[in-house]
């Protein structure tokens, strides 16, 4: 008698990580996006959300294809460059009950599309809203992003002469209630943060490094794998204990920081930096402007609020989703319009 | 004497009253913008509806918040046509700075009403005047300094009706709907009217010919703006998703809209059915528009010129990936910022085609108020049926005027959701491919995000795809769906509004036309065969693409007159790039551009010019 095959392990709805798979890469062998597509895979996964439930959004850029190589079972949509924004605003408002992910690039973001992007911000949609960071143009062949630290190089030898936007403190300014930066060599502390990401309400913004192989690894990129490993000072360790998990983990009071997350999720950040508060807003923003004057790469959470209302809280809208609902509810009758046109004789 | 009983025949001064003009003239009422005149405008517009008389009004107003010249006409036509007239009779001289002008722009004949201190009447001779103390009248009877400015309006409203034999109780009528439950307001208002028809009564003697008389021609009709029509289109549409950033003249789409929409889509526990989202930029709210319709919402916009140049990117996605939405383009002059709050036709061409390679919209031309309701929901059918983003055109002229009109109808067809597959559909066909033609009519299936079927999703993109939406560099796999797309768009002749034919004759000389122009169009079309003896067969197009009528339509006459108001004969060069190469040198331009609403007497003279009458 044959062996029997080991049934694949199955997350709490049941599923095997292979429905969370996605199309073949086509991006470069060794690019971080791959990284990073894994990593969503892996969150998506072990947070049991179902595939269907989950709508992908993209731009423009190498960044914004790689949608398509995670969960092909959720709807996408790969826009136009830099407005990710403004088509995920109208696709979560038509229904708001799906969760959104939206993966864009420095360029899609902080240069054509800063001006959705601050918006997107400023109005807290419920999304998780990832920049996979390599600091460079790919498609193009290598032109400077916005990202770009100041003195970086180009593999031709041309210096950015330009400072960064940081899109980290700039989330935070602009209202994003979940903000951290991450690093795609560095999986563990990715992961944790994506799942962190899935149990926050609001706009999350996490800023990933994600080192472009082709065009922006080499001496003088600071983008590179190897000046990510040589700088990443991670501000705080992140916990997560998901809703649903038994196991618990136990750590001294005073060093950690821990935050209930909208869906009962437990987020704990332990604490690198001598007493991060990540829910300070400004001591938030001037950490990382000191950041960048001294040259370090801080990555971790942040910013975080759960509290503040969502754009979907402010409109007051039904909750069924408005694509959806039926023409009994969106066409008034016709004594409505008899009644306007009395009024109007 | 007082002026209301004189008698016919009578002669005043210079000035003969012998031959009355009844119901048939405009006036012509200068103030500055800012000053709260549009409600005193407005009222004594609807005065004259009450009295039964077709009337129509025109707001001539500057791009400015206060200070600068604005002129609002208001024309009684006892024959029922509602376009501009070239010149108005009567004038209501309230603007200091522009005042000489205006007395010298009045017609022999004509009237002038106006603040006595201006002492208009030394520049003509030939023109009736009545000097008004409006300050001091309007001093009387509001003393609060802030709100004399607001008041001062109302004066000329009482002073006019009565100078023209309009009921008194008529304009109370009118001003008690006009404040509805401001009580305090109304007294405020009301009394001012009074105030200057007691005036009128007691120190003006009538002698000019004009007179407004009880007419039977307004029972049963309404009165109404295009933008607000159109808020009413969206509504029984039933919008889920509105996305806007404000421009004129189009911000009173929205602003309708909104109004509708928290007057009839909010549950009883308070929940609103539909999100309005005021938008960073024209190019965020087609974004928006686009990303809702894609998530099943009924979605749409409002914009003008400017903001249509903004949305041709994302007008190119919504074509090439195949995803609903409605945009209203309320037109006013360009090229670039052009003439703000002037009207025009001019962005017909850059709609149909907006967007890079290859790209063509459908688009809708409502002619009417009640066609700007009409097309504006089967905007929304249309665009989940083809899906496709479908633009409506409308104009400053129609869009921001008052208009008479029949009461709209309700729709008699439920909403055309279009095709989509459900759970169950997927559950009997295992699978589907988003951009196959399946049923012969070159338009797939979509489903919406959400739908609960591990085979449900696609991935919508605006690059090369093939069939089966993937990504696509292969010759044949691209241009497999750009023909399809080509071919939806030829099916679209046939489910878009067909033309309306207005004078079906057996002229061998046709005129087309779209939108506002059919107002003064219909009234030259009266003109010419009053002073002419021609006849003229006239269609009105509805839609772009052309319907096959149209094509008929120029192939059964000997030459085609296209009038639209655009200096690049826009309308005509879209036909000739529809007609066979036979055709298309039958087509002639009568073409207005200046930004003014087009009149009739401007289209007759160049028809008869051209036409050696």
């Amino acid at each position: 008698m044959a062996t029997a095959t080991p049934t694949p392990k199955v997350n709490h709805i049941g599923l095997p990580v292979l429905d969370y798979r996605g199309g073949k890469t086509t991006l470069c062998a060794g690019c971080g996006h791959n990284a990073i597509s894994e990593r969503i895979i892996d969150a998506m996964f072990e947070m049991g959300v179902q595939p269907e439930r989950v709508m992908k959004m993209s731009g423009i850029g190498c960044s914004s294809k790689s949608p398509a190589y995670f969960m092909s079972r959720a709807h996408s949509f790969n826009s136009v460059h830099g407005r990710m924004p403004s088509v995920s605003t109208g696709a979560i408002l038509a229904n708001h009950t799906m969760k959104m992910l939206g993966v864009s690039g420095d360029g899609d973001t902080a240069s054509i599309g800063m001006g959705q992007f601050v918006h997107l911000l400023r109005r807290n949609l419920p999304m998780i809203y990832i920049i996979e960071d390599n600091g460079v143009y790919g498609l193009t062949k290598g032109q400077f992003s916005a990202t770009a630290d100041i003195g970086s190089k180009l593999k031709t030898g041309v210096i950015n002469d330009l400072p960064a936007i940081d899109t980290c403190a700039l989330a935070i300014q602009l209202g994003a209630t979940f903000v951290g930066r991450s690093f795609s060599g560095d999986k563990r502390q990715l992961l944790s943060m994506l799942k962190a990401a899935i149990a926050h309400k609001g706009t999350v913004m996490l800023d990933v490094i994600s080192p472009c192989v082709t065009f922006n690894d080499h001496e003088g990129s600071t983008k590179s794998y190897k000046f990510m490993q040589e700088n990443d000072e991670p501000i705080n360790e992140i916990g997560f204990v998901a809703s649903f998990d038994e196991i618990d983990v136990d750590y001294g009071s005073g060093e950690v920081y821990e935050v209930e997350m909208h869906d009962g999720s437990n987020l704990r950040l332990r604490k690198l930096h001598e007493d991060y508060d990540p829910t300070d807003k400004a001591n938030a923003v001037r950490t990382l402007m000191e950041s960048q004057l001294n040259d370090e790469i801080l990555t971790g959470v942040f910013y975080i609020d759960t509290q503040k209302p969502t754009f979907i809280d402010h409109l007051n809208i039904v909750d069924e989703p408005l694509g959806t609902l039926p023409e009994s509810v969106t066409r008034p009758p016709k004594s409505a319009l008899d009644a306007l046109m009395t009024s109007l004789q | 004497m007082a002026t209301g009983d004189l008698a016919l025949g009578q002669v005043e001064g210079a000035i003969s009253v012998c031959e009355r003009v009844t119901n048939d003239f405009s006036i012509n009422v200068a103030t500055v913008n800012g000053s709260g005149s549009q409600s005193a405008n407005s009222v004594l517009l609807k005065s004259i509806f009450g009295m039964g008389v077709p009337v129509s009004g025109k707001n001539l107003f500057p791009s400015n918040i206060a200070g600068l010249p604005t002129w609002y006409t208001i024309r009684a036509s006892k024959d029922g046509y509602v376009a501009r007239k070239r010149e108005s009779e009567v004038l209501v001289a309230l603007n200091p700075e522009t005042a000489k002008q205006d007395v010298l722009d009045l017609p022999a004949g004509g009237v002038a009403i106006y603040e006595e201190k201006l002492n208009l009447n030394q520049y003509r001779d030939d023109v009736v005047f009545y000097p008004v103390p409006f300050d001091a009248i309007t001093a009387a009877v509001c003393p609060e300094a802030k709100l004399s400015k607001l008041v001062r309006n109302m004066v000329y409203v009482g002073v006019v009706a009565q100078l023209l034999s309009i009921d008194l109780s008529v304009v109370e009528n009118g001003l008690r709907k006009q404040f509805a439950k401001k009580v305090k307001v109304f007294e405020l208002n009301y009394g001012a009217v009074k105030a200057g028809f007691d005036y009128a009564t007691e120190k003006l003697t009538k002698h000019d010919p004009y007179v407004i008389e009880r007419m039977n021609q307004t029972a049963g009709k309404i009165i109404i703006d295009g933008n607000a029509a159109a808020g009413m289109g969206a509504l029984f549409a039933g919008v889920t998703v509105v996305a806007w950033y404000p421009i004129t003249p189009s911000t009173s789409v929205v602003e309708a809209t909104t109004d509708l929409l928290k007057k009839f889509r909010v549950t009883p526990e308070g929940k609103a059915t539909f999100a309005v989202i005021q938008a960073e930029d024209e190019l965020a709210a087609i974004g928006m528009v686009l990303g809702a319709g894609w998530a099943g919402a009924r979605s749409m916009t409002a914009t003008s010129g400017p903001g249509i140049s903004l949305m041709a990117e994302f007008s190119g996605l919504g074509y090439y990936a195949e995803i609903p939405g409605v945009i209203f383009d309320v037109q006013r002059t360009g090229p670039s910022t052009g003439m703000p709050t002037r009207t025009s036709q001019a962005d017909l061409l850059s709609v149909a085609f907006l967007s890079h390679g290859d790209t063509k919209h459908i688009v809708l031309l409502p002619g009417s108020v009640k066609e700007c309701y009409e097309l504006g929901y089967k905007a929304f059918d249309l665009a989940e049926r083809l899906q496709t983003p479908i633009f409506v055109l409308s104009d400053l002229d129609l869009g921001m005027n008052n208009w008479m009109s029949e009461p709209f109808e309700y729709p008699t067809t439920p909403l055309d959701r279009g095709k989509v597959l459900t759970k169950e559909d997927l559950d009997r066909l295992g699978g589907f491919a988003r951009y196959r033609d399946v049923d012969g009519d070159a338009i797939g299936w979509r489903t919406l995000p959400g739908t609960d079927h591990p085979k449900a999703a696609y991935f919508t993109r605006g690059s090369g795809h093939n069939d089966a939406e993937g990504y696509t560099e292969k010759p044949d796999e691209y241009v497999e769906v750009m023909e399809r797309l080509s071919r939806k768009f030829e099916n679209a002749r046939k489910l878009v509004p067909g033309p309306v034919t207005v004078k079906d004759g057996t002229s061998k000389i046709g005129i087309l036309a779209y939108g506002s122009t059919d107002f003064a169009l219909q009234e030259s079309l009266d003109q010419v065969k009053k002073e002419y003896g021609t006849s003229v067969d006239y269609m009105r197009i509805r839609a772009y693409p052309f319907a096959h009528e149209i094509h008929d339509f120029v192939a059964s006459h000997e030459r085609v007159y296209v009038v639209e108001q655009d200096r690049d004969a826009q309308l005509a060069s879209l036909l000739k790039l529809d007609l066979p190469a036979d055709q298309v040198v039958k087509l002639r331009s009568i073409l207005h551009y200046n930004g003014l609403p087009l009149d009739a007497r401007t289209i007759t003279e160049e028809f008869a010019t051209r036409e050696g009458l």
